[in-house]
């Protein structure tokens, strides 16, 4: 069966001052139909890079050096903007991460949601009666009401509802869901995580889960991808990655998480060093500055190394790391 | 949606507002049924009652060759609305699209329609009134053209920094992940938010433009002699202010109220139009 969504070796660089920035190196990643998966990593790891990519809605200075990303098998990258409109919303869609600023102010919910169902023959009160039927499974109370509101009259949490009722509204085959529970208090996160998973369940969808909390990525997603400066360094079941990670960058940001302390700590933990410069990266290992495990032989480049199950990590010492 | 929920309800809760939409109100009465509530004709000559004070007869005195202040200044309000309404919709529409132009453009037309911009906002309205003056016969028309070029640079910038804002905002690329095309992110998503501030603009700025018309033909520059304009009044109680200080208080009066009016009103828009600002009701 094929991956909803296939990224193969993308590169990604940003046309800078300083010379071309390398916002994505050799990003691979499968998503299996019906399945989520959770990408993780600190800012600046390229998320945003990477659905701009997929969405293909880039800024005017960043070019796609190579790769290539399939949606069904589709290729995106050399698809006609005509039919990447067409995907978009109907087949890709997205929740962004602020639902204060991801909905247009001047305009009702009802329109906006009515809006985005322009591609069907309906009539405008059947489209209302779907707007109506969705913001209702994605638990707002009273949803012919909120038709008529405006974003500013819903709280954060509605509004993110909100924005999941948009989201899901065509059915979309690939959901992507960037940190949509960031900008949320832990007890809404809980809800979010929830509602979307009985959503996927009910439409059938794959999900592409960004966010940089551990905790909702091992609750919610089935596999996860860790990303560092611009590279996947490690892809792999949940459990595994989580319980025996086999890149020293994923230990670390288990180590530093703060859902898993369990005595009160002064200061919490980090790891030592900044991302490299994107700009000129190192060769070899990009983790290597600020890896204990540093050698000599991190000064090549690592190859995938595979792990137990369908679990791999880009680093020259994963076996003993995972085990 | 109950009454106090709409725009109208909304500015009728702002005393602000009422008062604005009062003056503004008896402005548009008095200008379309101008004919009517004159109690005397506006060209009308009186040599016998020249300079006459307030009366019953004349309720705002007469002027120095005699005619009705009052019947001067309800016809000079068709002027004012006239000059003003044509102004600011010509100017407004070409600030409209240029300045979304700029903001959607590309780079170097961006900086060019700036540049264009900022050269027409730096020229002194007056200066170049003066220039066109000689160079274009007399009349409102000249004096609508004067307006135009010396404000329609204010709405381009102002619908520029809205786009450009708004190009980037989250919503936007929100609305092109769902599909939306590019005129529908311009007319649907852009524009209804540029508008906002623009009708804002428009409302302050239809004073500004009497004032100018009044200011040109207070020069002799604007309307042609014998024409009731609000500038012409004060001009005639200009040059009597000494003896008859009725006819230029009486001619200033109108333009007092209608720039109060159209501010007022505009104050009051942005405090509704603008959702972020609006009160929690």
């Amino acid at each position: 069966m094929t991956d909803t969504l296939n990224v193969d070796g993308l590169t990604v660089h940003y046309a800078t001052r300083e010379g071309a920035l390398q916002a994505l190196r050799d990003v691979a990643l499968d998503v299996p139909p019906g399945q989520i998966v959770g990408i993780v990593g600190e800012s600046g790891c390229g998320k945003s890079t990477l659905i701009n990519a997929l969405l293909q809605l880039m800024p005017e200075n960043a070019r796609i050096a190579s790769g290539a990303i399939r949606l069904e098998g589709e290729d995106l990258i050399g698809a006609r903007a005509r039919r990447l409109r067409d995907l978009r919303g109907r087949d890709i869609a997205v929740v962004f991460q602020d639902p204060m600023t991801s909905l247009n102010p001047v305009l009702t919910i009802g329109r906006q949601m009515h809006d985005i169902q322009y591609r069907e023959k309906r009539s405008t009160a059947e489209k209302r009666r779907m707007a109506a039927e969705m913001l209702g499974r994605v638990g707002l109370p009273d949803p012919a009401a909120k038709l008529d509101a405006y974003p500013h009259e819903l709280s954060g949490g509605q509004r993110q509802r909100v924005a999941i009722a948009m989201a899901v509204l065509m059915r979309p085959r690939l959901l992507i869901a960037d940190e949509p529970t960031t900008a949320l208090d832990a007890t809404l996160e809980v809800q979010i995580i929830e509602l979307l998973k009985e959503l996927q369940q009910e439409i059938g969808c794959a999900i592409l889960f960004i966010s940089h909390h551990l905790g909702v990525i091992a609750e919610l997603c089935d596999r996860v991808v860790v990303m560092y400066a611009g590279e996947a360094v490690e892809e792999g079941p949940v459990a595994d990655v989580f319980q025996r990670p086999g890149h020293p960058y994923t230990a670390k940001l288990i180590e530093c998480d703060p859902g898993r302390m369990k005595t009160r700590v002064a200061q919490l933990p980090s790891i030592p060093g900044d991302l490299p410069d994107l700009t000129d990266p190192p060769a070899g290992c990009i983790f290597r500055d600020r890896c204990d495990r540093a050698a000599e032989r991190c000064r090549t480049r690592p190859d995938r190394v595979a792990l137990r199950g369908a679990h791999w990590a880009l680093c020259h010492f994963a076996a003993e790391v995972s085990a | 949606m109950s009454f106090r929920h709409t725009l109208a309800g909304r500015l009728m809760a702002d005393p602000m507002a009422v008062v604005a939409l009062i003056i503004i109100t008896a402005l548009v009465a008095i200008a379309v049924f101008a004919d009517v509530i004159s109690p005397h004709d506006h060209t009308a000559m009186n040599l016998a009652d020249r300079f006459a004070p307030p009366s019953s007869t004349y309720w705002l005195g007469t002027d120095n060759l005699g005619r009705d202040t009052f019947s001067r200044l309800a016809q000079g309000s068709r002027i004012a609305l006239y000059v003003a309404l044509t102004a600011v919709t010509i100017s407004g529409l070409i600030g409209l699209v240029l300045g979304m132009i700029a903001g959607f453009g590309p780079r170097w037309l961006d900086n060019l329609l700036l540049f264009i911009f900022d050269t027409l906002r730096a020229y002194p309205t007056i200066i170049l009134a003066l220039a066109l003056a000689a160079l274009m016969p007399r009349g409102l028309s000249t004096v609508i053209i004067v307006v135009v070029i010396t404000s329609f640079a204010e709405y381009g910038r102002v619908v520029r920094t809205q786009t450009l804002s708004l190009k980037n905002a989250e919503f936007i690329l929100a609305e092109r992940a769902m599909g939306a095309s590019f005129g529908r992110i311009v007319f649907h998503h852009v524009l209804p938010n540029v508008l906002g501030p623009f009708f804002i603009l428009a409302a302050m700025n239809l004073p500004v433009v009497i004032t100018i018309e009044a200011g040109m033909s207070f020069l002799g520059i604007g309307v042609p002699p014998g024409t009731p304009s609000w500038g012409a009044t004060l001009k005639d109680g200009f040059d009597y202010i000494r003896n008859t200080p009725w006819i230029i208080i009486a001619g200033g009066l109108p333009l007092i109220l209608v720039t109060l009016g159209f501010t007022f009103l505009g104050e009051a828009l942005r405090d509704q139009l603008d959702p972020k600002l609006r009160k929690s009701r």
